[in-house]
């Protein structure tokens, strides 16, 4: 199949007065497999739905491959899309439902058929082909959905929260057979979602948007290690952020927290910035104190099978800590005094 | 040694339930109910059956009635016209009511909320009751044809003979396909569509494919229910004068040759049989064609902003369907003001005349109508309330049994009604007089429960499942008895569903005619829906027959509006309750 990429150039959308998408710049290159995260609200839709030609006419660039769709109606973009609703026609049979595109297309019936055949044999579901939609569980439609799309063969494959529909078992088998499906495929991808455990094992490189703006690029770790602001930092896992102020002291930085606690900052972490960013499991808890240690006090403690999570108050703000549980392990009663130890090349200064 | 009275006591207790198992005021009511269901509904339609497969003399069973039917030349016609009638009217009202729908849910139109209030109108105007006036707009000595005759020198035949039924039935009853092909519109969710366009489809070719197919559903529905509703009407064709069609041949047979000519109950079977038919061809239809496909959070249809010109044209066809719709209520209008109209476009003077003469000569068909659509309406929804109840709050043996012969009611025209109950009850004697029964007002509004009953007991059924099971649990588990928990619980909270039923019973029930036709025996007891008909008569009565006409439709509209007013209501309440 054709391998294309996306560019996205300063799109602007706006519903009367809300401004939707707001200067939104991005690209996506031949081939990946790129996540659209975000909360409810973000954009994350909008933006997809514009690149598949719904919705209000946005202002600015849509580019696949170097050709400009913007304002190319729906049908002739050729852009495949699974709908979250999966979308498929209650009065048509699967394989009818799976040849509408070809059907559109006026090939002949015979290469219809061969390619309808091929298509539900790569989901799997070729016994099916003479069902109703409604006889279909939720994954089988699924499948069905994402066969339609791909079997005329899409310069790009949109899949708008593929996965919200299904049970929690089922999304975690679908997402590794999305995942296998394009890569044999190849096919650019573009996948929306709201949960970050989805875009992060799916995506070779993702956008998290808020308020109609990318807030970051990048590759899951990227972003999840060194989130560029507080919104990313705290959408992507938790985030333990401190606020204090950065002090430089000939080759040395140190971090000073509003309570006066310092912290030895490593040398290649930025100098400018109000708060640092830790991550729970990077902290560890100890009751003697130590060099680069924060001083702090158990305040509450969850017991959540292979991790203990404490909620420990320490530099001003509350401070959760995952520690890896072992059998024989102690633990740190609430209001215990503790010293905090943080592994200060991990932490990110926004 | 004495014997322990208890003992005994115990014997007749244990005696008792064996003889009498289970046996409480529920079961009681029950009973009742499907007696009173059995006598008025059951027994006469089965009457009407009977005669129809019995020679006449001897009373034998035979097929003869339905040789000698269609053998008559007059009776062949009747029946192709009928059917012809009834298609075109599907025709035509699908016209009507295509365009319509189609804007409203396609685009941002702000002639919409025009069209969801004005486009209800006819169906609050007992269809006859304009019949009159649409000669006097489309006939041959019409407002339009006088006019077209005078520019163009030709005539367009309206309203000639069966034209004229199809006309007013199609501007009757489209309401039926736009209520229903809406809703089924409104029901596609915008991903359908989208998905298609997606796959390379658009526009005539999309509709075609995707929108057309998961509307029909609600499309076969509304057109079956015009279908049955003109094949039955027997008020329309009697008032154009058409009198070679189904209903109006078998009202005139049992009215001119009497009651024990079996055509009039070979006709009846010949209406029941097309009823059932196109009742269970789009329940075939139907099945497992839920095509529901707005999903949570969808937003139905995606609507689009109309250009200028098309707005422009929409509005014209809007209005023109509109124009057309409202045609027979302006007319009628006209009608009851206007002095002489008679081969002029419009009445030559305008006058309160007729409103006066109505008045002083129809006190007793309003007042008729008044006690007959009550009673019709507080039986229906005491009886529609109990079964409600027994059906979805008791097991009873056979509660599904009652739930369906009260609503197999839908399934016999009035006229069928009529005559079966002319039937049933000319043998049998009003108590403690020598007065047939047949022709005791009370048969009328008994006739006017069963028929109005299937929708009341609909409004009843929806009021009650309205009510959490839990709320009568509280209740009893706080040491209310079933009757006091019925009484104080489940009653007032179905009350609005109720009384929404019991007004929609009563304005229907009063312009019913196809069944009080046939019962009426003399004009101290009729309704109103009667004396329009003998007003309607004459020319000189044509005035206050409009007059009277205008008063249903007041009537109609007024309940349509309170029940609405109701239900809404009720849904606010209900919804305050709910929410935190």
């Amino acid at each position: 199949m054709k391998k294309a990429g996306i560019k996205i150039e300063n799109l602007h959308l706006s519903f009367g007065e809300t401004e939707v998408l707001n200067g939104v710049s991005l690209e996506i290159k031949p081939g990946e497999f790129f996540a659209f995260l975000g909360p409810s609200g973000s954009g994350k839709s909008t933006l997809l739905r514009a690149i598949a030609g719904f919705g209000p006419k946005p202002k600015g660039r849509i580019m696949i491959g170097n050709k400009d769709i913007l304002g190319l109606d729906p049908w002739k973009r050729n852009i495949g899309m699974v709908f979250q609703s999966y979308a498929l026609w209650p009065h048509m049979t699967v394989r009818n439902n799976v040849g509408f595109g070809l059907r559109e297309r006026k090939l002949p019936s015979k290469l219809i058929k061969t390619k309808v055949d091929a298509a539900l044999d790569l989901v799997d579901l070729s016994h099916l082909a003479d069902r109703m939609p409604n006889q279909l569980s939720g994954g089988q439609q699924q499948r069905i959905a994402l066969a339609r799309t791909i079997v005329v063969e899409p310069e790009v494959l949109l899949l708008d929260e593929p996965l919200s529909n299904l049970d929690a078992s089922l999304r975690v088998q679908m997402r590794r057979e999305l995942l296998r499906l394009q890569r044999q495929l190849g096919l650019t991808t573009i996948f929306v979602t709201h949960d970050q455990e989805e875009a992060n094992t799916t995506s070779d490189r993702m956008a998290v948007l808020d308020g109609g703006v990318i807030q970051q690029i990048g590759s899951p770790q990227e972003l999840y290690d060194k989130p560029s602001n507080l919104f990313v930092a705290n959408f992507l896992g938790t985030a333990n952020i401190l606020e204090g102020k950065i002090e430089i002291l000939g080759n040395n930085k140190r971090f000073l927290t509003k309570t006066g606690d310092s912290l030895s900052l490593s040398e290649g972490s930025s100098t400018v910035g109000n708060y640092i960013i830790l991550r729970p499991q990077n902290i560890s808890i100890n009751h003697k104190k130590s060099k680069n240690s924060l001083p702090g006090k158990v305040r509450h403690s969850e017991f959540l099978g292979s991790q203990i999570r404490y909620i420990v108050t320490a530099g001003g703000t509350e401070i959760v800590i995952d520690q890896s549980h072992r059998a024989g392990q102690d633990w740190f009663a609430n209001g215990t005094d503790v010293h905090l130890l943080v592994n200060t090349s991990t932490a990110v200064v926004i | 040694m004495p014997q322990n009275p208890y003992i005994l006591k115990g014997h007749a207790d244990r005696l008792a339930k064996w003889l009498v198992p289970n046996l409480s005021a529920i079961h009681l009511v029950a009973v009742f109910i499907a007696l009173l269901l059995i006598g008025l509904l059951l027994v006469p339609v089965a009457q009407v059956m009977i005669v129809a497969f019995q020679d006449a003399s001897t009373g034998a069973a035979t097929l003869q009635n339905f040789i000698d039917f269609f053998q008559t030349s007059l009776f062949r016609e009747s029946f192709w016209n009928s059917f012809y009638v009834s298609a075109m009217s599907v025709v035509v009202a699908t016209a009507i009511a295509l365009p319509l729908a189609y804007i409203t849910t396609r685009f941002h139109f702000s002639g919409s909320i025009l069209i969801q209030s004005l486009g209800f109108i006819p169906l609050i105007m007992p269809p006859f009751v304009g019949a009159v006036a649409m000669q006097l707009i489309f006939g041959r000595n019409g407002t339009i044809n006088l006019i077209i005759r005078e520019k163009f020198g030709f005539d367009i035949p309206f309203m000639n003979g069966l034209n004229g039924v199809i006309l007013v039935q199609s501007i009757h009853y489209f309401p039926f396909i736009l209520i229903n092909l809406s809703a089924s519109l409104r029901n596609i969710d915008r991903s359908m569509e989208e998905a298609a366009q997606n796959l390379g489809s658009h526009g005539l070719r999309l509709f075609r494919r995707i929108v057309f197919p998961l509307a029909m559903p609600g499309y076969i529905a509304g057109a079956a229910l015009v279908f049955i509703k003109v094949f039955d009407d027997l008020g329309t064709p009697l008032l154009l004068n058409v009198n070679n069609m189904l209903a109006p041949q078998a009202f005139l047979r049992i009215s001119s040759i009497g009651i024990s000519d079996p055509m009039g109950y070979v006709i009846s079977v010949i209406l029941v049989i097309f009823s059932i038919l196109s009742l269970w061809a789009s329940f075939l239809f139907m099945r497992g064609k839920d095509y529901t496909t707005v999903q949570k959070g969808g937003g139905g249809m995606a609507k689009r902003i109309l250009k200028t010109r098309e707005k422009f044209l929409s509005y014209g066809v809007v209005i023109f369907i509109l124009l057309l719709v409202l045609s027979p209520h302006i007319g009628l209008l006209l009608l009851s003001f206007g002095t002489i109209w008679s081969y002029a476009p419009l009445p030559d003077g305008y006058t309160l005349q007729n409103y006066v003469t109505m008045w002083e000569s129809s006190k007793t068909f309003i007042t008729n109508t008044i006690l007959y659509a009550s009673i019709a309406a507080t039986l229906d929804v005491i009886v529609g309330t109990a079964i409600a109840y027994i059906v979805l709050r008791t097991g009873i043996f056979g509660r599904k049994g009652l739930d369906y012969l009260a609503t197999a009611a839908l399934a016999i025209p009035g006229v069928v009604l009529g005559i079966g109950y002319l039937r049933t009850f000319h043998n049998l004697d009003v108590p403690f007089t020598n007065e047939p029964m047949a022709s005791w007002w009370v048969i009328i509004a008994l006739a006017l429960m069963i028929r109005r009953l299937p929708y009341a007991l609909r409004a009843c059924t929806a009021a009650l499942q309205q009510v959490s099971i839990s709320l009568e649990e509280a209740a009893e588990s706080l040491g209310a008895t079933k009757r006091r928990t019925i009484q104080k619980i489940v009653i007032p909270l179905m009350a609005g569903g109720i009384l929404a039923g019991f007004v929609t019973s009563f304005a229907t029930a009063a312009v019913e005619l196809s069944a009080t036709i046939m019962l009426v025996s003399s004009n101290n007891d009729a309704p109103l829906a009667y004396g329009i008909y003998l007003f309607m008569q004459t020319p000189s009565g044509r005035g206050a027959g409009a007059a009277l006409g205008i008063v249903a439709v007041i009537v109609v509209a007024i309940g349509t509006i309170a029940s609405q007013v109701i239900i809404e209501r009720n849904k606010k309440i209900k919804s305050t309750g709910d929410s935190h």
